[in-house]
């Protein structure tokens, strides 16, 4: 398959299930759906492909942190008082004991930045699928039963939507427990009143659809014309928008650990090591800019896959 | 055919309110369908007929309690189904189905057609896994599908073809009733005719009743035992379907029969096209008596003080049912005073207010449909 090739019908010709059922006429006929569609334009869009195997790599690199730390004989919080730092205290330049240098407590930074990827992309997972469950529930409970129930999520949208929410979210973690859980739980409540209204809209405009006035015609309860009927029709839009709100539940999770209000030391984690730099970076460049370029190249990549899944899966889709 | 009636309607009303712009609450209310009362007899075709925006789709949709009622009752098998709960409705669903006028917007883009053709069975719990799925495939099997293709989606398929799924859906079931809301005005010609043969067909083999609503008068003539003319939300004349072509007692019911279109060009010719003067008017502010007497022209005073009533008139059948205090008795009678009205006509339609979403009259009579 061509990756320059844009025409879908091209795509039907080097399909063999194709072939052999116009030979045969009792061949087993398969339509093939949006996913599958969607699957073989996403291979034809090389930026989304590299994208992809970035995020793979990084996924690797948290998943495989441990043998990182076992490869280098680095301990992800053990501090090289001695040979991590130089005469003057201060951190090693990367070199031949520590790829990518150290940090102000002789701790290998390479080690660490693999060790924060499991943060990052755990805090990013998981808060955007507890934001995509919440706001797809609620914005299809919203758009589809309407009446007292759309009231009552619509004004609670808007107040999610109108809270500053930096003073909030600093405030909520800062009264709690620090930890993973607090963090996933303020980016979840900020974030689910854009996908509930992203929802609601869609459903407002499928709702008056004929097929689902003929599922209501054939006797489907509520529950199942919201999930069998109408949720199909947004998933593509939702998957989109999960894609695009995994980068920024990252920064999100960076930001708060940044102001120490995220993930407590000595936990390794991109925004803590970029807070922790701040002091140093002068004498020591390079424990501001790995575990920043780690931030921003896990961002770009999903920000750029984000797109290449949109134009997949819709290529009518306006700009988010 | 027997003379049971399968459903009632006792002075069906379904108003909607005025959906209004601003702060200010509207009171007003859209008459879509305003005091309905009709018979449906088991294994009859019944064909609905009436313009645009007349209330007919309203009226099915009453039927099938996709609407609730504003007031009056709906029997079915001589059960009050008027006041049911969804729940309650349940049951009532696999009795009583609706085949959808577009093709294209009736079946889910998203989905396959097994899966769509499955949704009975699986709502109401009948049959799951390949016993669903073999049900699926007879039943397509008998509107005429290939059972190959149920693992295709709708868009892999043609209109006519999309529209045998939404049928092969209706009639899963086997339900006793089916209202079919313009099943064919979305489709070519050629395709009309055969998903026209397969309703008539499944009639026969399923013991189906239909209602059948279209605005086009051939095709309900075609396919109706009776017909029930409608106009902004009331049965203006109701009768076996020759009667009503051959010898319309409302003169509404004369100006459109007076428009369908003959195959012969030279009994086309001379003969006198009736052509209705003015614009329906807003059903919500529908005229007082009758509602048709600002158009007629065999209006009198009493047209407008009085509503007439939907009974049998002299002369007529007791099946024959016109509501018209002066019904016509030959249509020469009318020919004269509406023609010469007609130069205005055209000019009237043309500058048609199309406020409450009426399409002009004069132009669609013209084309033979209402």
């Amino acid at each position: 398959m061509s990756l320059t090739g844009t025409s879908i019908g091209a795509s039907f010709e080097d399909d063999p299930e194709f072939a052999a059922a116009e030979g045969e006429e009792t061949a087993k006929i398969e339509g093939r759906s949006t996913w599958q569609l969607a699957w073989a334009r996403l291979k034809r869009d090389r930026a989304a492909v590299i994208s992809f195997v970035i995020i793979v790599l990084i996924v690797l690199m948290a998943i495989f942190a441990p043998l990182v730390a076992t490869i280098t004989g680095h301990g992800v919080n053990q501090q090289f008082r001695t040979t991590g730092l130089n005469t003057f205290g201060l951190p090693v330049a990367p070199g031949k004991t520590f790829w990518l240098g150290t940090d102000d407590l002789g701790r290998d930074i390479l080690v660490r930045v693999a060790y924060g990827a499991r943060i990052s992309l755990e805090v990013g997972v998981l808060a955007t699928l507890i934001t995509v469950a919440i706001g797809a529930a609620l914005g299809l409970a919203a758009g589809y039963l309407g009446g007292l129930v759309d009231t009552v999520i619509a004004r609670l949208v808007d107040l999610i939507l109108s809270l500053p929410y930096l003073l909030f979210a600093i405030s909520l973690v800062s009264i709690s427990k620090p930890g993973m859980k607090i963090v996933i739980i303020v980016i979840a409540l900020f974030g689910w009143a854009a996908v509930a209204r992203i929802v609601r809209g869609q459903v407002l405009s499928i709702r008056e659809k004929e097929y689902i006035e003929a599922a209501r015609s054939l006797g489907a309860s509520s529950w199942r014309i919201m999930l069998v009927d109408i949720l199909p029709n947004v998933t593509a839009q939702l998957i989109v928008y999960a894609t695009l709100l995994i980068p920024v539940s990252i920064v999100a999770e960076a930001s708060l650990s940044f102001l120490g209000l995220g993930i407590p030391p000595p936990t390794a984690d991109w925004g803590q090591m970029l807070a922790e730099a701040e002091t140093i970076y002068q004498q020591a460049w390079w424990f501001l800019v790995f575990p920043g370029l780690a931030l921003l190249i896990t961002t770009l990549a999903f920000n750029i896959l984000g797109d290449g899944v949109r134009d997949a899966l819709d290529p009518r889709f306006d700009r988010l | 055919m027997t003379t049971e009636s399968i459903l009632s309607l006792t002075d069906v009303v379904k108003h909607f309110p005025v959906q209004s712009g601003g702060v200010r609450r509207s009171r007003d209310v859209v008459h879509a369908v305003d005091g309905v009362s009709l018979d449906v007899r088991r294994g009859e075709t019944l064909g609905l007929v009436g313009e645009t925006g007349c209330g007919k789709s309203t009226l099915a949709r009453c039927v099938t309690r996709l609407f609730d009622l504003t007031s009056g009752r709906v029997e079915f098998e001589g059960r009050d189904i008027s006041r049911l709960k969804a729940r309650q409705l349940r049951p009532l669903r696999r009795e009583m189905q609706m085949i959808f006028q577009d093709p294209y917007g009736s079946l889910n883009p998203k989905r396959r057609v097994g899966s769509i053709i499955g949704d009975p069975f699986a709502i109401h719990g009948l049959a799951s896994g390949a016993e669903r799925k073999r049900k699926v495939q007879e039943v397509m099997e008998l509107v005429g599908l290939n059972p190959e293709h149920f693992n295709r989606f709708p868009a892999e398929f043609s209109g006519g073809q999309r529209q045998r799924i939404g049928v092969a859906r209706a009639i899963a079931l086997k339900p006793k009733l089916i209202v079919c809301d313009e099943p064919v005005s979305a489709l070519d010609v050629s395709i009309q005719a055969q998903v026209l043969n397969l309703l008539s067909d499944l009639q026969k083999q399923l013991g189906l009743t239909y209602i059948f609503i279209s605005h086009d008068l051939s095709v309900v003539r075609h396919v109706s035992d009776r017909v029930a003319l409608m106009y902004l939300g009331k049965i203006v004349e109701l009768s076996p379907s020759e009667a009503l072509y051959e010898h319309p007692r409302h003169p509404y019911a004369n100006a459109l029969l007076s428009a369908v279109p003959r195959p012969d060009p030279r009994a086309a010719a001379t003969r006198e096209r009736i052509i209705l003067v003015g614009d329906v008017p807003s059903p919500i502010h529908p005229p007082s008596g009758c509602r048709f007497h600002p158009r007629c022209p065999k209006a009198q005073q009493r047209c407008s003080d009085e509503e007439p009533l939907l009974v049998a008139r002299d002369g007529d059948e007791a099946t024959h049912a016109t509501a018209c205090h002066f019904p016509v008795d030959s249509p020469e009678e009318l020919a004269g005073t509406w023609v010469a009205a007609s130069a205005d006509a055209d000019v009237v339609g043309a500058a048609a207010v199309d406020d409450v979403g009426v399409t002009p009259p004069t132009e669609l009579t013209e084309r033979g449909r209402i």
